[in-house]
């Protein structure tokens, strides 16, 4: 039998905005078929390791290593990172004025596509292939006219983040609040459109501040984020006991120096 | 009064071999014409003057003044070929089509229509013995010589030219076609190219008008258009510069706008090293609208400046003006615009803006508006804005597997979208885009 080999290995990673530093020694392992959950209270660093491992930028990483399908991501361009089927679903999607929805994602797809030496899709049939993935969020098919996320709602603006995910086909996706400012009804079709893309090859990181989208998208590991580094791993019963007890109680096992709350 | 200097003289001396050779033909009002504006030119002069010269305070032309630009030797003639045009023709082949080369209309180039009741499509000189009524009563009267020294240089070698005339009534069938082609085979060569465009009461006319080259030489273009747009007429202008890069480019373009009447302008600038547009509308008369829309792409050392002067005369006007800029490079932009709101000139409605997208450190932008409001019940609204690409909406893109270069040219195409859709002529807003696309990577290289 041949073992699996991590989709994604994070080894202790460090990333500063400036000079101040906010992941602080980052580990973790995501296997094929795995879901993982990342939780946190806010300010911990969640939304900067998803930004890392994405390539924002704004962020610098001062050590530590990261190894997406055995490649070294942080030397990646962003555009390679997805190329090789990296996906963030972002937090905030951007509004992008003046650039519509349907050639942006088409663009998207065709970059991804000859990259693998796969076949580009014209208009028409990208066309097709977005109506067909529509439904799985249950978006509004006249939104994909219209220029990126400008005017959308919360729930359009993820919804159409998870369209992506379906079309792009990520082998990693992590998933930034997906949950946040969603309603039940929202987060309902959200989380089963994405359990529907799950494969025993792709893994999925959710990361989240309630474990309310959890009860959709079961994880098998919770790892708690605290102050820049993970203070506490679990099964899913961890998520429960945080959703009791709140965060507080985690942050007493760790060194507080110089440390927010 | 300035003084004339050396640098007139090229010019003065080549207008009696002008006035005397091919154009020798010409009515005696044009002739006569043409002699008080080389006089007005040689006693203006180019307006070089640093001091006190506020209209070119922010364009030195200078550089353009010191060039002993020629008229082309007409005996070498530019042969220039049907294919040639593609790169500056776009729309139908049923779209009657003017072309001039460096100057000198091109009746083979040229596409007219069997002439149909009520419009009338031709060369600028044919119209002087055709239609003199016309030509004696427009020509020169918006734009006049007495503007600066380059309407009246134009005007003193004022022969080949666009010629619409849209009578009473009619509507123009289609969009009017003007290229404008240098062809590159005359070094330091000036042309002046020249457009009347009359639309009488209730008619309707597009009108565009190109100006481009074949190939990246210096030369000077001189352009002057006039623009009448009678009572409920209806005219859209749309003029697209792509000059050479070593090209300078001066283009006045003077509209009036009566009762009623409509005057849609859009002007995109991509080329010359440098380019300076006068637009002048006036608002003739009650309920007239202008919509003037402008979009420049400068790169390298390009040097873009739009003067746009707008003159409410009549009450009840209303304007409305949208200047869009990128810049890269050491590129730098200008854009002037002035309102003016007549003391009787009441319920006047004027809204001008300027916006600029710098993706250089080293490229500026600026914008100095100013207003001239005598009448007291009226409403003027003034904004502008610069600004860079914005780093999150490119990692956006990047983050989706768009590679970086395509992410900006996404965007800076998404900046100039606004205008761009503005232009209510659907394969002139193609073209328009198309050209935007190509010509972003080429700012950034600095090989625009």
């Amino acid at each position: 039998m041949v073992l699996d080999s991590p989709v994604l290995e994070v080894r202790n990673l460090w990333a500063s905005v400036g000079d101040a530093p906010i992941l602080k020694g980052v580990n973790f392992r995501v296997m094929p078929g795995e879901v993982h959950a990342i939780m946190g209270p806010n300010g911990s660093g969640k939304s900067t390791l998803a930004n890392v491992l994405a390539g924002h930028p704004l962020y610098q990483v001062t050590e530590g290593e990261v190894l997406f399908r055995g490649e070294d991501l942080l030397s990646m361009a962003p555009e390679d990172r997805a190329r090789r089927g990296f996906f963030l679903s972002f937090q905030h999607p951007i509004e992008i004025a003046g650039v519509r929805l349907d050639q942006f994602m088409r663009a998207s797809y065709n970059a991804v596509q000859k990259s693998r030496g796969q076949e580009e899709l014209d208009a028409l049939k990208f066309d097709r292939l977005v109506k067909s993935k529509s439904k799985l969020v249950e978006l509004d098919p006249t939104l994909i006219r219209r220029s990126v996320n400008e005017g959308f709602s919360g729930g359009e603006k993820k919804r159409t983040e998870i369209l992506q995910m379906s079309i792009l086909e990520p082998t990693l996706a992590i998933l930034d609040e997906t949950d946040s400012g969603l309603d039940v009804d929202a987060l309902r079709v959200v989380a089963e459109g994405i359990n529907q893309l799950r494969t025993t090859d792709n893994a999925v990181v959710v990361i989240t501040h309630y474990q309310r989208i959890l009860e959709y998208i079961v994880p098998d590991v919770v790892n708690i984020l605290s102050n820049g580094r993970f203070v506490k791993s679990g099964r899913r019963e961890l998520a429960f006991e945080i959703e009791a007890r709140g965060y507080d109680w985690l942050q007493e096992t760790e060194d507080r120096v110089g440390v927010g709350p | 009064m300035q003084q004339q200097t050396a640098y007139e003289t090229p010019y003065l001396e080549a207008f009696d071999a002008f006035q005397g050779g091919h154009a020798s033909g010409d009515p005696a009002f044009i002739q006569a014409h043409r002699r008080e504006a080389i006089e007005r030119f040689g006693a203006q002069g180019f307006p070089t003057a640093r001091r006190g010269n506020e209209a070119w305070k922010y364009t030195d032309v200078g550089p353009l003044a010191r060039i002993p630009f020629q008229l082309p030797d007409p005996s070498r003639g530019a042969l220039v070929k049907q294919g040639q045009l593609k790169t500056a023709s776009f729309g139908s082949g049923e779209w009657p089509k003017l072309v001039f080369v460096d100057g000198t209309y091109s009746e083979e180039l040229s596409n007219l229509p069997r002439s149909r009741n009520g419009v009338t499509i031709c060369n600028l000189a044919e119209a002087m013995t055709r239609r003199p009524e016309v030509v004696e009563q427009h020509l020169g009267r918006l734009a006049s010589q007495e503007e600066n020294g380059f309407t009246a240089l134009n005007a003193a070698f004022v022969h080949d030219g666009a010629f619409v005339h849209v009578s009473k009534d009619y509507a123009a069938e289609h969009p009017v076609l003007i290229i404008n082609l240098s062809s590159g085979k005359h070094p330091d060569s000036v042309s002046h190219p020249r457009a009347l465009i009359v639309a009488e009461e209730g008619a309707g006319a597009t009108v565009v008008e190109m100006h481009a080259s074949l190939k990246g030489s210096r030369y000077f273009t001189n352009a002057v258009t006039e623009v009448v747009v009678t009572p409920g007429a209806t005219v859209r202008h749309y003029r697209v510069q792509r000059q050479s890069p070593h090209a300078y480019h001066i283009a006045t373009i003077k509209a009036e706008v009566g009762r009623d009447a409509t005057f849609d302008s859009a002007a995109v600038d991509m080329g010359a090293s440098l380019a300076r547009n006068n637009l002048g509308v006036t608002m003739a008369g009650e309920e007239g609208h202008a919509a003037l829309n402008g979009l420049y792409l400068v790169g390298d050392a390009q040097h873009v400046d739009n003067e746009v002067v707008i003159d409410h005369a009549a009450p009840n006007t209303s304007s409305r003006e949208l200047y869009k800029g990128i810049l890269d490079g050491k590129s730098r932009s200008v854009f002037h615009g002035s309102i003016i709101v007549r003391k009787d000139a009441q319920k006047v409605n004027a809204s001008q803006a300027d916006k600029n997208l710098l993706l250089s450190e080293q490229a500026e932008a600026d914008t100095k508006p100013a207003f001239w409001i005598y009448a007291d019940d009226v409403k003027c609204g003034h904004g502008a804005a610069n600004g860079q690409l914005d780093e999150n909406a490119l990692f956006y893109l990047q983050a989706r597997g768009i590679d970086r270069a395509s992410a900006r040219t996404m965007l800076v195409r998404a900046f100039a979208r606004e205008i761009v859709q503005l232009i209510d002529l659907a394969p002139l807003r193609d073209y328009v885009d198309r050209q935007v696309i190509k010509v972003i990577p080429q700012l950034q290289s600095g090989a625009a």
